[in-house]
């Protein structure tokens, strides 16, 4: 095992190296300079500029530059945000979205399961009609659009909750629900089919013939198998949600990261698209080895073949 | 059990999705409801005022910042040797008083007795040392140019001269001394610009890095402090009691939210969290008959750039078609409806008065309008002249929501109006397409310039010949002349500097050197009981000095 999870983080470091020079390079290919004021300047006056930023320099020299400073654990200053650390600038925006990103994820989770379950249980009754219904919506509906009418129908008529911003739990439940439509309508359809599969193979078959009562056979039998192909989604869906998400993030006005990658790459800010880059890859990295490792302890019947080398 | 609870889950969910469409309607069948929302009463004695920003502060560093966010927050929590008064004009902030020489050259200003918020007091070398940051090339400010009047700034910014020989001393620690190239008008105006804020040598020094990154590591002198920031989330402004005008000042607190989305704004303001909010095109017509609605004019020109080196758009009469040959007033209409004004000219209205005390549209008026049968007269002699008869154009433009809809309009009206004229939209991200115009590799572009400084030169300097902002091909020895005249002898004679502007203005337009669109306005909504924000022409887009919650 231990040798397996070295071998394992060797590898993610490779992969996060090919990411971050493909990402160098990529960039550099960007048109237009990381200049605010571009507009007003001269070519002359921007040459001084860019001098300060080492930017006048072939590429090669500032990928080896830049390798240097990442291996010193150095992300740079972001062009935008005049000399703040980009390590400050993801530090400050991360908490607001992995929160968000989590509470989405678990009560998505949860409900979707369920839904799954019922609907799987349930099979071709108006129940099941209804979840699957639930769940095409669910699916086809931008966020925006559920985000936007939670806003103006429970914020700004019903005044049940506040319209937006970022001060306390009752602050995160629109978001969190707009969030999670996504991941529930997800869940459900996977967890819908993954059931009834299950379900009807031979040894739930053999579980009820036993005389387990239909609630242990579906979750203890049923549930703890159709959960393998959920696990697959749950881990790129976590990383997903929790770094942020560009237009929930808008709509309630949340400090998050959501938004800077994408104001980050319109703005040429270099050290900002770098940083945000690593620090996504490493999460997903992460997360899909978290999941592999999962896989173990939900089915015995996958092993980690290189452990037992 | 279980029946149970999954028929709720279910209900739920149905429940949510229901409330949701039926609300969908509801909208559209009540269309007038949201006039009868009484405003809550503020209470009159809380001074304290509620807004939303529209990003993080990227900047708190004068000699760095070139945004509108930083410049707003930096003219309200800093102040310079002036800053602009309610009507626009520059009133003495830091500086009590100045002398000038004869030659209009060298100014003596006399520092007022002012303090900066950890008490420490601000001196002639807080200027000194914050304008040598500025233009020094190792600081890379992307303002610097704007310093350029002063003796040897330009040689100081691009390394020619060591930043000591700047023409800024500290005669003493109240007195500042400032030797400038050319005598300009404008000087003093130019002084509430935030890169000529100063700043407290030691104490930046003493935070190096982190000057400017947060609120306690930063000072001020303004009518406000930087109490709170929460990055990317809120901050607030807190009256500054050091202040030297502190009695001015009626505002207690000011809170900022970051607010992205323009419908969040709008349903901020709506629920009483916001006390002014912006409004995009599409919130215009929904609020334009509301009490609170507003619209304001500002100095910032869009219009068509066409490069010369185009063999069509060399031709003049064909310049002149397509400058007269859309319709702006529809444009404004139609598109943007928030107060901007269809411009048949080039240096904005309502932005500055010259020394007769006429606005500079008054001398010129109306220099290019919207005429379809003018534009094709024009258009028939241009394509005759050039022996074409079908012309295919490229329009370059951007991925603004209001650029994208413009251009569209664009093309429909120019193919319309002109015929034989085929336009092909050319959209590409904003600093893409920059980089073209400068590299001139385009054919028709939709450009907007927003001025430097209060006079008409920010504007009309643009098209001297080989000049960086040029980027038409366009060359005109007369019109060079004027500019050379008006930035140097003419200094002397304030009118017939004027006048050789207006006069330049004029040559400009008759030769369809671009094809003027709109002046930029802006919508918002604005709370009764709020009074006092100051709207700027240029620079910082407001002050809050004197404003205040009735």
């Amino acid at each position: 095992m231990a040798r397996y999870t070295l071998q394992r983080f060797v590898y993610m470091l490779i992969t996060l190296f090919i990411i971050a020079t493909a990402t160098f390079f990529l960039m550099k290919l960007l048109p237009g300079s990381p200049l605010q004021n571009q507009e007003k300047l001269s070519p002359e006056q921007q040459k001084i500029i860019l001098e300060k930023y080492g930017l006048n320099d072939p590429v090669p020299v500032q990928y080896i530059r830049y390798l240097g400073n990442l291996a010193k654990g150095d992300l740079g200053v972001s062009f935008q945000y005049d000399n703040r650390p980009v390590s400050q600038l993801i530090g400050d925006r991360i908490g607001p979205s992995a929160q968000l990103g989590f509470q989405a994820l678990v009560f998505g989770t949860i409900v979707g399961i369920l839904l799954g379950v019922i609907a799987a249980v349930r099979h071709n009754t108006a129940i099941d009609y209804t979840a699957t219904i639930l769940a095409v919506l669910g699916i086809s509906i931008p966020s925006f659009v559920f985000g936007g009418l939670l806003q103006y129908y429970i914020g700004v008529k019903l005044k049940l909750l506040p319209v937006a911003f970022w001060e306390g739990f009752e602050y995160t439940i629109m978001p969190t629900l707009a969030l999670s439509v996504f991941v529930i309508a997800s869940i459900a359809r996977f967890m819908r089919t993954e059931m009834l599969e299950v379900l009807g193979s031979d040894y739930i078959l053999t579980a009820r013939a036993k005389g387990i009562s239909g609630f242990g056979v579906i979750f203890k039998h049923g549930l703890r198998n159709a959960m393998i192909p959920i696990i697959t989604i749950l881990g790129p869906m976590a990383v997903n949600l929790m770094t942020g998400t560009l237009v929930i993030e808008q709509i309630f006005a949340v400090p998050g990261l959501g938004e800077q990658f994408v104001r980050s790459i319109n703005l040429n800010d270099y050290p900002v698209i770098m940083g945000t880059t690593i620090f996504y890859s490493a999460l997903f990295i992460l997360v899909i080895f978290i999941v592999d490792l999962l896989y173990g302890l939900i089915d015995p019947r996958i092993r980690l073949a290189g452990g037992k080398k | 059990m279980k029946k149970k609870l999954s028929i709720f889950f279910v209900l739920l969910l149905v429940a949510s999705m229901v409330l949701a469409a039926c609300g969908g309607k509801k909208e559209e069948a009540e269309p007038s409801k949201e006039g009868e929302k009484p405003a809550q009463e503020a209470p009159a004695k809380e001074q304290v005022l509620n807004l939303l920003e529209t990003s993080e502060i990227p900047s708190l560093d004068s000699t760095l910042a070139t945004d509108s966010v930083s410049f707003r927050v930096m003219n309200n929590v800093f102040e310079g040797l002036y800053r602009l008064d309610q009507n626009n004009e520059p009133t003495p902030g830091m500086a009590e008083s100045y002398e000038v020489s004869e030659d209009g050259k060298v100014y003596t200003f006399k520092l007022r007795d002012a303090k900066w918020s950890n008490g420490e007091p601000v001196t002639a070398n807080d200027f000194v040392y914050a304008w040598r940051k500025a233009l020094d090339p190792n600081t890379g400010a992307e303002y610097a140019y704007i310093m350029y009047d002063i003796k040897n700034a330009e040689e100081v910014n691009t390394g020619k001269v060591p930043v000591d020989q700047l023409g800024v001393k500290a005669v003493d620690e109240k007195t500042l001394q400032v030797e400038l190239k050319n005598p300009i008008p404008y000087f003093l105006s130019l002084l509430a610009f935030p890169t000529f804020y100063p700043q407290n040598e030691k104490f930046v020094k003493e935070q190096g890095d982190k000057y400017g990154l947060e609120a306690n590591t930063t000072i001020y002198n303004g009518p406000f402090v930087l109490s709170e920031w929460k990055h990317e989330q809120s901050f607030q402004l807190k009256k500054n009691e050091q202040y030297w005008d502190a009695q001015t000042v009626k505002l207690e607190t000011i809170n900022f939210n970051i607010v992205k989305d323009v419908a969040t704004g709008v349903n901020l303001y709506e629920t009483n969290k916001a006390d002014r909010v912006g409004l995009s095109a599409e919130f215009v017509d929904k609020y334009s008959s509301d009490k609170n609605f507003k619209t304001k004019s500002e100095p910032v020109l869009f219009f068509i750039r066409m490069n010369q080196k185009n063999e069509v758009l060399k031709n003049v009469n064909a310049r002149k078609a397509i400058a007269m040959g859309f319709d702006k007033e529809a444009m404004v209409a139609t598109i943007l409806n928030n107060g901007s004004k269809a411009a048949n000219y080039f240096v904005p209205e309502g932005f500055v008065t010259g020394p007769n005390g006429k606005d500079f549209r008054e001398e010129n008026g109306d220099l290019v309008k919207f005429n379809a049968e003018e534009a094709k007269k024009y258009w028939e002699q241009a394509k005759k002249e050039l022996g074409k008869d079908k012309i295919t154009l490229e329009l370059l433009n951007y991925d603004s929501e209001s650029a994208k809809k413009i251009g569209e309009f664009l093309k429909e009206q120019l193919e319309t109006n002109l015929p034989g004229l085929t336009i092909n939209i050319k959209q590409q991200p904003f600093k893409q397409k920059l980089d073209l115009e400068s590299k001139m590799q385009y054919e028709l572009s939709f450009a907007g310039w927003g001025p430097d400084y209060q006079d008409p030169m920010t504007f009309i300097d643009m098209f001297v010949t080989n000049g960086a902002h040029n980027q038409t091909g366009w060359s005109n020895a007369e019109y060079d002349k004027l500019v050379k005249d008006a930035k140097t002898t003419l200094l002397s004679d304030l009118q017939a500097r004027w006048d050789a502007m207006v006069k330049a203005e004029k040559i400009l337009l008759d030769e369809a050197v671009i094809a003027p669109m709109y002046q930029r306005g802006a919508a918002y909504l604005e709370r009764e009981y709020v009074k006092g924000i100051v709207d700027h022409p240029f620079g910082p887009d407001n002050s809050y000095k004197w404003a205040y919650i009735e």
